[in-house]
């Protein structure tokens, strides 16, 4: 008995060792692959049992997972080299865009590089915030008003240009992603909040200058039954989804909006409508703190980071993932407008999970490369 | 900012860096049990209210038809049935290239551009899933057709479903009536909750009167739909009641016989069982075709109907309001007899023509110029002599005439399974006082003696009275129906007529009227004699001529139509065989100038029934 425990037990240290040297965290590993098992799961739900379905998010998920070995083994020293020029192609890309770009459902967003169909806006996601941490890590902090003012310019130019494409979920992902480098590094609060009233009263400008489809969206989170069968159908479907699901759900397979088809784009970005109709409050729960615990772990990394490099962009990294999280679940289940983004690793879709593990990697570089560092 | 350190302190910016982490780490969950709270409100507070919605999403209630009672004659023959007739449809999201797909139909069946534009409207209001009609009723040679070719047509289909189809035709049209589409006049009546599903719904005869019965009850089921409508399975089902058959007392032999006979002219035959009220056959000539009206007629086609020759769609049975001319006599020798004006042995003489005691100058004529010489009632009834009811019916005048004949059932409704049936009219003095403001002349006693003037009846009444006749008293309600049964054949109900009982003060007078009818057809000088030779059984009748009014001012002078049109009605009313009858006939022609004409009618009705279709007598001594 207590030899096969202490063989279990060394069994366990020495595949958490052979983690550590591919430097992979066990810890956030774990709770990525738990998620993405979950994701499986009720996209194979919401896909009517579609075994195609799986097989190619299998195949994209393989990919992503590959691409976060891969960043993650590159130290974060050379992810600050390479920061610069990383950005600057990303906005020479996104000029591309929107000079030449393909135009995919409505919106310049793909270049189209011959090869691939390349989304730059995508890019820009890990390129903000990796040039604003750049910029900023040397920088004695908090931040004086010159850095603050040149971080400014860093997060608005990406951000104007990829809303003008238009796609104003990217665009607030991106902002939000600059945004807390600088929050993170100690941003004052009284400039905080003075940003914040300032960009209230500059609401109704905006409102001005949004597409019609976008306001659209605005004007159906306030009324969606305005507008029961157009652009409200999505919300209050969703809502039926989620707020008929109760306590316990209606079990996996029976959720009777999406297997009806009720419930439209049900396995990307209203995927978490199905979980919560299907599982119930208490699936739904599970589902919150999985994520939560995910973040959690981010941010334990940013804290333990060697350097301010590290600690601001492992931070801001973990907090846009929870900012996906949000802005999803809160669009899914009405209380945010319809602005397309997926629930991160679960929607079905290749190109945000690309993005998402690229990040996640870094996390792991920077966290298994600290020791490295420090002796 | 000479405050500010310009060298990074590793220490400081940790500690910061903590604060702000923290902060961060507090915010995020902070949100995310926001977003708890929010789904709480859905799942949890809202539950009974999205789960309710969500029901209704997924679950259509769908309503099953009933299939509609079944008509039969008395002897079980079908006269209204539910066949399956096929349809082309289209399902416009399985059809690659819809023009083509049109153009290749057209080739096969007959589509008017009629057809092909309702099609094109229909086709922007319906769901691309949703199956939509391109043409009703095709052949059988057409069916057969699309059948070979379905095949090079994707998304086309032929669908069977059953309509309303009447297999003989325009025989006892009058009586069955016909279904047609519901209207919006026809919502307002019935309970639509009952009526989803069907379209169509019995619009005149007794398709129209026993709606309730016919249609039935209709069904539901509960199924589950996907978010485009399609039926996934069915959840819950009450199946429906099918209606209830008809058995009529209508023999369709009989009736066809009674349609032929009256061959080209215009008018009605009543034939019924005097005892029972049954109605035998229920003739108004000229008939259409039912089926016309299943699927909605052309107007070409009802054009034809409405301004065609003598109006075939009107019920001359029910609505026709004849003067019954000397058809009327008989009723009126009974009244002289029981109002002790008159006795049968009392001779009147006849000179060809009438005066009235307080005015010489104006002759009411007989239709014998010559005249009928001495004449007792027996001889007055055979010969139809006017002057003996001059006298008569002067004697009486006209209130004692109208009160006795009521009770014959003249100037009322007979109460008979149809709707909109006429009283016909039996005029009195108050009836003129108050109708026309004016007082009754003692010359209309006379006219309305020989069932003129403005005496009115309906070929039923005449029919109903005659059987008081041959029933010696007993009057019968008429009835078409003679019994429900339900979709398995079990007995439901039995058709009860209301009887009463007309007594006279000496009950022996019946036998003496019938005698005398008798001898219309029997007797030397019988007005129906023609018809009386050689006949197998004996048959008491009387005939009637019916002046026609003058032609109305507006109608256009054509020396040949308005020749016809001048002929005087014929009317016959008779039953058999004495001394127990067991059928007795109404007949009345239009312009068929003589009652004479029209008793070889009765006689071949009759002879069909008494000789073929009921040989033994039924209903005892």
């Amino acid at each position: 008995m207590a030899s096969s425990y202490n063989f279990d037990k060394r069994l366990e240290s020495r595949f958490v060792r052979l983690l550590g040297m591919a430097h992979l965290d066990p810890v956030l590993l774990f709770g990525l692959l738990l998620l993405i098992a979950a994701g499986l799961g009720i996209l194979y739900s919401a896909g009517d049992g579609s075994m195609e379905l799986l097989q190619r998010q299998g195949v994209r998920l393989s990919i992503a997972f590959l691409i976060m070995i891969v960043v993650a083994q590159i130290p974060p020293q050379t992810l600050y080299l390479w920061t610069p020029w990383v950005f600057a192609v990303g906005v020479l890309l996104l000029l591309g865009v929107l000079v030449a770009g393909d135009v995919g459902k409505g919106a310049q967003r793909w270049l189209n590089l011959y090869v691939v169909r390349f989304q730059p806006s995508e890019m820009m996601k890990l390129a903000t915030p990796l040039m604003l941490a750049w910029y900023l890590c040397e920088k004695p902090l908090p931040p004086g008003f010159r850095s603050l003012l040149v971080s400014g310019v860093l997060v608005v130019v990406p951000t104007v240009m990829i809303a003008m494409q238009p796609d104003l979920g990217t665009a607030l992902l991106v902002a939000t992603a600059g945004f807390f480098v600088v929050f993170l590094a100690g941003l004052p609060w009284r400039v905080l909040i003075g940003t914040g009233l300032a960009l209230l009263a500059f609401i109704p400008i905006m409102w001005q200058m949004m597409h019609d489809y976008q306001k659209q969206r605005v004007l159906t989170l306030l009324d969606p039954e305005n507008d029961p069968l157009g652009a409200g159908y999505h919300i209050i479907q969703s809502k039926i989804a989620i707020g008929s699901g109760g306590l316990y759900g209606k079990g996996w397979l029976n959720g009777t909006q999406s297997q009806l088809d009720f419930l439209p784009e049900r396995s990307t970005d209203f995927i978490f409508a199905v979980f919560a109709e299907e599982f119930g409050i208490m699936g739904a729960a599970v589902l919150l703190a999985l994520y939560a615990f995910i973040i959690l772990r981010g941010l334990y990394i940013a804290d333990h980071a060697q350097d301010n490099f590290g600690r601001l962009l492992a931070g801001s990294l973990s907090l846009t993932f929870f900012v996906y999280l949000f802005v999803n679940v809160g669009m899914v289940s009405g209380i945010l407008p319809v602005v397309g983004v997926p629930l991160p690793l679960v929607s079905y879709g290749g190109t945000s999970l690309v993005t998402l593990m690229a990040a996640f990697g870094m996390l792991m570089s920077i966290n298994s490369h600290r020791r490295l560092l420090s002796k | 900012m000479a405050r500010r350190a310009h060298v990074a302190d590793p220490y400081q910016h940790s500690q910061l860096f903590k604060r702000r982490v923290i902060t961060a780490a507090l915010i995020c969950v902070l949100l995310i049990a926001a977003l708890l709270m929010r789904l709480a409100w859905l799942q949890i507070v809202e539950y009974a209210h999205f789960s309710d919605l969500s029901k209704n999403n997924r679950v259509r209630l769908m309503a099953l038809p009933p299939n509609r009672g079944l008509i039969y004659d008395r002897n079980g023959v079908v006269l209204a049935e539910n066949r399956p007739t096929f349809h082309l449809e289209v399902i416009p999201e399985q059809v690659e290239d819809m023009d083509a797909t049109l153009a290749g139909l057209g080739e096969i069946v007959e589509l008017s551009d009629q057809d092909i534009e309702q099609f094109r409207t229909e086709l922007r209001s319906h769901r691309p899933f949703e199956s939509i009609s391109l043409r009703t009723r095709l052949s059988e040679e057409e069916t057969a057709k699309l059948a070979v070719n379905r095949y090079r047509f994707p998304g086309v289909d032929v669908s069977a479903r059953l309509s309303r189809y009447y297999p003989r035709g325009a025989t006892a049209v009058h009586a069955i009536g016909y279904v047609g589409r519901i209207s919006e006049n026809d919502l307002d009546k019935i309970d639509t909750g009952n009526y989803r599903g069907t379209s169509t719904i019995g619009k005149t005869g007794l398709e129209q009167y026993y709606e309730t019965e016919l249609h039935g009850t209709v069904g539901q089921q509960n199924v589950e739909v996907n978010a485009e409508g399609r039926i996934l399975r069915v959840i819950d089902k009450i199946p429906p009641v099918p209606g209830t058959n008809l058995v009529l007392s209508i023999d369709i032999e009989l009736q066809k016989i009674a349609e032929d006979a009256m061959g080209d002219l215009a008018g009605a035959v009543i034939a019924m069982v005097p005892q029972t009220g049954e109605v035998l056959a229920f003739v108004s000539k000229p008939t259409y075709d039912p089926n016309l009206f299943v699927h909605g007629i052309s107007v070409k086609d009802y054009t034809a109907l409405q301004h065609g020759r003598d109006k075939p769609l009107f019920n001359r049975a029910l609505y026709g309001q004849y003067p019954p001319g000397s058809t009327y006599k008989p009723f009126l020798a009974l009244a002289g007899l029981e109002n002790n004006v008159i006795s049968e042995q009392e001779q009147v003489h006849c000179i060809g023509y009438y005066t009235l005691p307080t005015d010489q100058e104006h002759k009411y004529r007989d239709w014998k110029k010559e005249g009928h010489g001495a004449t007792d009632m027996g001889k007055a009834i055979e010969e139809s002599c006017d002057v003996y009811f001059y006298e008569l019916s002067h004697r009486l005048g006209i209130n004692r005439m109208h009160d006795f004949l009521q009770r014959f059932g003249f100037g009322d409704k007979t109460g008979i399974d149809l709707n909109g049936e006429r009283s016909g009219l039996l005029p009195s003095r108050e009836w003129k006082r108050s109708v026309h403001g004016k007082i009754w002349y003692p010359g209309e006693t006379l006219i309305a003696g020989i069932g003129q003037g403005y005496m009115l009846t309906t070929p039923l009444q005449l029919a109903t009275a005659t059987s008081v006749l041959a029933n010696k008293g007993k009057y019968v309600k008429p009835h078409l129906l003679k019994e429900l049964r339900d979709a398995d054949g079990q007995l439901v109900a039995v058709a009860a007529p209301m009887t009463s009982m007309l007594k006279l003060k000496q009950p022996e007078r019946w036998d003496f009227i019938q005698k005398s009818m008798q001898r219309v057809l029997r007797g030397k000088w019988g007005t129906a004699r023609a018809t009386g030779w050689a006949l197998k059984f004996e048959m008491a009748g009387k005939t009637g001529t019916a002046q026609v009014f003058g032609i109305a001012q507006d109608e256009e002078y054509d020396k040949e139509t308005v020749a016809h049109k001048l002929r005087d009605h014929a009317l016959f009313i008779g039953f058999a065989p004495l001394p127990d009858p067991r059928i007795a006939v109404a007949v009345i022609a239009e312009h068929g100038e003589h009652g004479s004409a029209v008793a070889p009618i009765a006689r071949t009705i009759m002879n069909k029934y008494l000789l073929d279709l009921d040989p033994e007598p039924r209903h005892g001594k």
